[in-house]
């Protein structure tokens, strides 16, 4: 597993790349900026989207048996998953049971987490991405790189070649109109054909035991309402307690996530389709342990419109996929760090804490400060480089000691600058890199302090 | 123990986020003076539009705007354009070659340019995504404001299913562009009548 840097370092090195990605996602974040300023009451409805998910999370338990239970009563089937592996033998279950060779998809993030597809692939079922960006990547054999933006770090030329190869689309033709229209036609087909249909879940009404999904596609509806069976899977935290709160969600989500008033189609599944089966998963997998840690709770409020991956400096220049987990960008960062702190101790590093995703998100998560405390509770559970550990170990030593600080100060400012530049610039000075350290002063602060405050004693005295 | 009670259990047992009361949205939300322009505005920049006639002359104006559809499934009593009657399906399937669908809209929001459809009527919900062009027609005097205006006309208390639709299907999923026609209609209009 390789860190954040290095996997940036590969990304940057596209220049040209680096920057068209970067332009990308600043156009649709000013999009988002666009959308919000139309709306004076703004403010306010980011505090409601916080109050509420607060609110829920404080009674989930009860929230989520009242799901059920309405749910139930509207002729939906109710499954709880402890964790991935669960999950997807629940969904494999279903499918076995209805035979269901083919399977069509729409946008669902948790079954990225739950490696849902190879699961089912291993067991013989065909498994088709919907969404346009997302059945790109399948094709291409890669994970999404955004999530709601699954192809942005695709340029139209890749996608041609991916077509041509996978559609048999003209060679050379990257016309987008041209290639979603036969992206349209194959997945047609697969609509069609499909025994099954598996959607995600924006939320999901405790109130009246239905849930919301939202696509500008339409593939979610699709998928939903031609084949007999429909699974909707949801990470637990999806729960809102009434159907009036999604009147607050509804407004912010698409405007956060790309400057658009709403999605093209918000869809509301109460019921099956006549003669059909509805089942929703309620899943966990390690989302309880947030709500019992005050730095990290608030993660769960996230309604995953990706307002903080947009706006992000570092997400913007080196891409989704040198996170290497299933959700990038800042949000990603402190999920990953919390779930597997080992795995993901770059992450949280992989952040300026310039606080702009916290000043966009529509739930007011307080992204930029957690992932701070992450740095802490990373080096005090000894998961950071040895490098790292080593430096800041010197570094307090010598702060504790000022006098020793002073020596050490005082040698490096005579030494330093009369060392010849490969001593200066090797590759343990990382920081060096790319940078040029800067011109050592004659006298640290301290000396010019007591030097100027001995001066002003002689002025006094005259 | 099922995963059921395990994951309750592990809910109930750390819970430290804090008590506070939802909000309540009387009287919350942007209101327009003319709301038939906003709602138009809004759908024009998704690749939908609307317009505005009478009862009678409302198949004169779908047939202007789609004069070589064949197959055409009406369920708007306004309309009598209609020569495939969905309903009468038993396999949602079966309506993959509809090219046109008119379909009742119950009202409109200003602030998105959406449309809610929840039409128990309507025995297959695919008819909304699975034709290739859609007119939804809604009564001139039905546009709301805002969302928290049109949760309050909604309701589950039945079974069912309900859509708001924004113009038609659209992705710009391939270097950002526009394209619009993803998987559903690939043009839209919304139709007002007195």
């Amino acid at each position: 597993m390789a860190s954040h840097p290095i996997n940036a370092s590969k990304y940057v090195a596209n220049n040209e790349r680096m920057h068209w990605h970067d332009k990308a996602l600043w156009f649709v974040r000013e999009k988002r900026d666009l959308a919000a300023h139309g709306i004076p009451e703004w403010e306010k409805l980011r505090e409601y989207a916080s109050t509420i998910k607060t609110h829920t999370m404080n009674k989930l338990d009860f929230y989520l048996e009242e799901f059920e239970r309405n749910a139930t009563a509207k002729g939906i089937k109710v499954h709880w998953a402890k964790d991935a592996v669960e999950h997807n033998e629940i969904v494999h279950k279903l499918l076995k049971s209805k035979n269901v060779k083919k399977l069509v998809k729409s946008k669902s993030m948790l079954t990225e987490e739950c490696h849902l597809n190879p699961y089912l692939e291993r067991r013989g079922i065909e498994v088709i991405d919907t969404d346009l960006g997302e059945r790109i990547v399948q094709l291409r054999n890669e994970p999404p790189s955004h999530i709601v933006l699954p192809a942005i770090h695709l340029k139209k030329m890749d996608v041609s070649d991916t077509f041509h190869e996978h559609l048999g689309t003209e060679k050379g033709n990257d016309d987008p109109t041209y290639l979603t229209r036969a992206a349209r036609a194959s997945l047609r087909e697969d609509f069609l054909t499909a025994e099954a249909g598996l959607t995600g879940v924006n939320f999901a009404i405790a109130e009246t035991g239905g849930v919301v999904v939202c696509t500008n596609e339409g593939n979610a509806d699709m998928g939903a309402s031609l084949p007999k069976l429909h699974i909707a899977s949801m990470g637990m935290e999806k729960i809102i307690p009434r159907l009036k709160d999604l009147s607050v969600f509804t407004r912010l989500l698409a405007r956060s996530a790309t400057g658009q008033a709403i999605t093209s189609y918000t869809s509301h599944f109460h019921q099956p389709i006549e003669g059909g089966e509805m089942h929703i998963i309620i899943v966990d997998n390690k989302r309880a342990e947030f709500l019992a840690n005050e730095k990290y709770r608030q993660a769960l409020n996230c309604i995953r419109c990706g307002a903080c991956m947009n706006t992000c400096p570092v997400y913007r220049r080196s891409g989704g996929h040198s996170y290497e987990h299933v959700i990038p960008g800042p949000i990603g960062s402190t999920i990953a760090a919390f779930k597997e702190p080992e795995k993901h101790s770059s992450l949280p590093f992989a952040c300026t804490l310039c606080g702009s995703c916290t000043n966009v998100c529509p739930a007011k998560i307080d992204l930029d400060s957690q992932l701070y405390n992450h740095r802490q509770d990373l080096a005090q559970a000894g998961h950071l480089p040895k490098s790292k550990m080593l430096s800041m170990k010197i570094m307090t030593y010598l702060f504790e000691r000022p006098k020793l600080l002073d020596f050490a100060g005082f040698m490096a400012r005579k030494v330093v600058p009369k060392l010849p530049k490969f001593l200066i610039y090797n590759k343990f000075n990382v920081w060096g890199k790319t940078r040029d350290i800067p011109e050592f002063p004659e006298h640290s602060f301290k000396e010019l302090y007591a030097k100027m405050k001995k001066e002003e004693g002689v002025k006094n005295d005259k | 123990m099922t995963s059921k009670e395990l994951i309750l259990g592990k809910i109930r047992k750390n819970n430290i986020v804090p008590q506070i009361d939802l909000p309540e949205y009387d009287n919350f939300g942007i209101t327009y003076d003319d709301k038939f322009e906003k709602f138009s505005s809004v759908i024009q920049t998704v690749g939908g539009d609307a317009i505005v006639t009478s009862k009678e002359k409302l198949d004169d104006v779908i047939l202007s705007l789609y004069s070589d559809e064949k197959v055409i499934v009406s369920n708007v009593k306004e309309s009598k354009l209609g020569n495939f009657i969905a309903n009468d399906e038993e396999d949602a399937h079966n309506l993959k070659n509809v090219d046109l669908a008119i379909v009742k809209g119950e009202f409109a929001i200003a602030e998105n340019g959406a449309v809610w459809l929840k039409n128990n009527d309507n025995r297959h919900r695919s008819l909304y995504f699975i034709a290739q062009n859609i007119i939804i027609v809604v009564k001139r005097s039905d546009i709301l404001n805002n969302m928290h205006e049109a949760y309050r006309q909604i309701s589950f208390d039945d079974k069912g299913y309900g859509v708001f639709v924004s113009g038609p299907s659209k992705t710009a999923d391939i270097e950002q562009s526009l394209v619009i026609g993803a998987h559903g209609p690939k043009s839209g209009y919304v139709i007002f009548i007195d």
